[in-house]
């Protein structure tokens, strides 16, 4: 059976990871290398690099982040932030981005899915889409939630997916950063929408919220930064109490 | 070059490259057929549309053939493994290699299940071959496709996703996998590792 998908983000600036990480045994607790390199020891499913910088310079630096991780981890990769054009895109996949996640610019152009996905594959585009409650509806922003537009979200992605993109990464600007749970109701209105995998974000805080988005929101797969970062061991913990639950979940024992 | 990786534009290689170093090898990619000439094993990766195929033109088809039937491994990898087949219904009007029987479909599957298949998901080891050396039943490995080869004689393992599919095949010095094996964590390495294997045997 297809197993919920964990998976971890890692924002970084200026090649260091930006939220607070406190394991007490990383040399350096910065380093998205060695982040990476312990979810990956914990069992995580993918990773999304997402690059909050925005200077030519800390575009190198995010490459060879990129390279780092994907040279050592063999784990499917994402890449977002700040991918404007193809040139964008196709640097940080030749660096090793398996995915990259398109936001604001594949609003504005939304043809830029549909060339990436062409010249690449679907499976290497996921449209990101940050949405936030107006009543009965929700509206897509874009420039980190920053600016609203008249697109409402279950629309975009169907969009979306009907221009190329292979999965929909979506997050809840009013649950993002208050750990009080994932929007299970804007994740199913999505899920329901789109025949493509749906990775939910913003709101985790327990390990309840990530069994709720799973069930109640039909999520795919769902994502979380700071949650990961509270206790050395919270990949592994959450995989096998959502395994104890009876989600389909990856085993975490080391292969051969 | 001992390893030749045949890129005919259908993704980007360097993943499977990066797999294959950490496998222990160094692959090279071929600019022209006559490079196939000396090589130990063939490996043909690719993902989306099965019309890409036709990219590899007759030229590389014949030589990538008589290759293998002088008993050079292969390994097809997502839409390479397909590529093994007669064809798919994806290009209803495109040849496959053909080395293997059969026709690649879409995959059925109902709601809640989403097609594309996306994700981790288990081997189901049918018999034991040299692809799968340690490969335990159950294993999860990273699949990313919408269509699939057929549970043939040459399948020896099968994922199922509202139907069971081809994930592994083998057929003496044919193998193919639906899955990526360089995004599959120490799973997928093992795999490489096995094909190289077979490449010193």
């Amino acid at each position: 059976m297809l197993s919920k998908r964990i998976i971890a983000c890692l924002d970084v600036r200026d090649g260091s990871v930006v939220k607070g990480v406190n394991f007490e045994d990383l040399r350096n607790a910065g380093d998205p290398a060695a982040l990476a390199r312990r979810y990956n020891a914990e069992g995580i499913d993918e990773l999304v690099i997402l690059d909050v910088t925005a200077t030519i310079e800390a575009r190198r630096a995010i490459a060879a982040t990129i390279r780092a991780v994907s040279s050592e981890l063999f784990i499917p990769l994402a890449v977002g932030g700040g991918i404007r054009t193809g040139a964008d895109a196709a640097a940080v996949i030749e660096a090793g981005a398996d995915k990259v996640s398109l936001n604001t610019a594949a609003l504005a152009d939304p043809a830029l899915i549909t060339s990436l996905a062409e010249l690449y594959g679907s499976q290497a585009v996921i449209v990101a889409i940050d949405a936030k409650r107006d009543g009965d509806r929700w509206i897509v922003f874009t420039r980190s939630g920053r600016d609203g537009t008249t697109r409402e979200a279950g629309e975009w992605a169907r969009e979306a997916e009907h221009r190329g993109a292979g999965e929909i990464l979506l997050t809840s600007i009013d649950r993002d950063g208050t750990r009080t749970g994932f929007d299970c109701e804007l994740t199913a209105l999505v899920a329901g929408a789109v025949s493509i995998p749906v990775i939910a974000s913003g709101g985790a805080g327990t390990f309840e919220h990530f069994h709720d988005v799973f069930t109640l929101g039909q999520a795919d797969a769902a994502l979380a930064a700071s949650v990961f970062h509270y206790s050395e061991h919270a990949v592994a913990e959450l995989k096998s109490y959502l395994a104890q639950r009876g989600l389909p979940i990856r085993s975490c024992s080391s292969p051969p | 070059m001992r390893i030749a990786l045949i890129d005919y534009g259908a993704g980007n290689l360097t993943s499977v490259l990066k797999g294959f170093r950490a496998a222990g090898d160094e692959p090279g990619i071929p600019g022209a057929p006559a490079d196939l000439a000396g090589c130990a094993g063939i490996v043909v990766p690719g993902v989306g549309h099965f019309a890409a195929t036709s990219s590899i033109a007759d030229a590389w088809r014949a030589a990538i053939t008589r290759r293998v039937e002088a008993g050079v491994p292969f390994l097809g990898i997502c839409l390479g493994m397909q590529w093994l087949f007669e064809g798919s219904e994806e290009a209803p009007g495109m040849a496959g290699l053909g080395l293997l029987a059969g026709r690649c479909a879409r995959i059925e599957a109902e709601r809640p299940l989403k097609v594309p298949h996306v994700g981790w998901n288990a081997l189901d080891v049918r018999r034991h071959s040299p692809i799968l050396d340690a490969i335990e039943d159950g294993t999860q490995v990273y699949f990313t496709h919408s269509f699939a080869g057929p549970v043939t004689p040459e399948c020896c393992a099968s994922t199922t996703h509202g139907q069971a599919f081809a994930a592994v095949v083998q057929r003496d010095n044919v193998a193919g996998v639906q899955f990526h094996p360089e995004k599959s964590g120490a799973a997928g390495l093992r795999i490489l590792r096995n094909f190289l294997a077979m490449t010193r045997s």
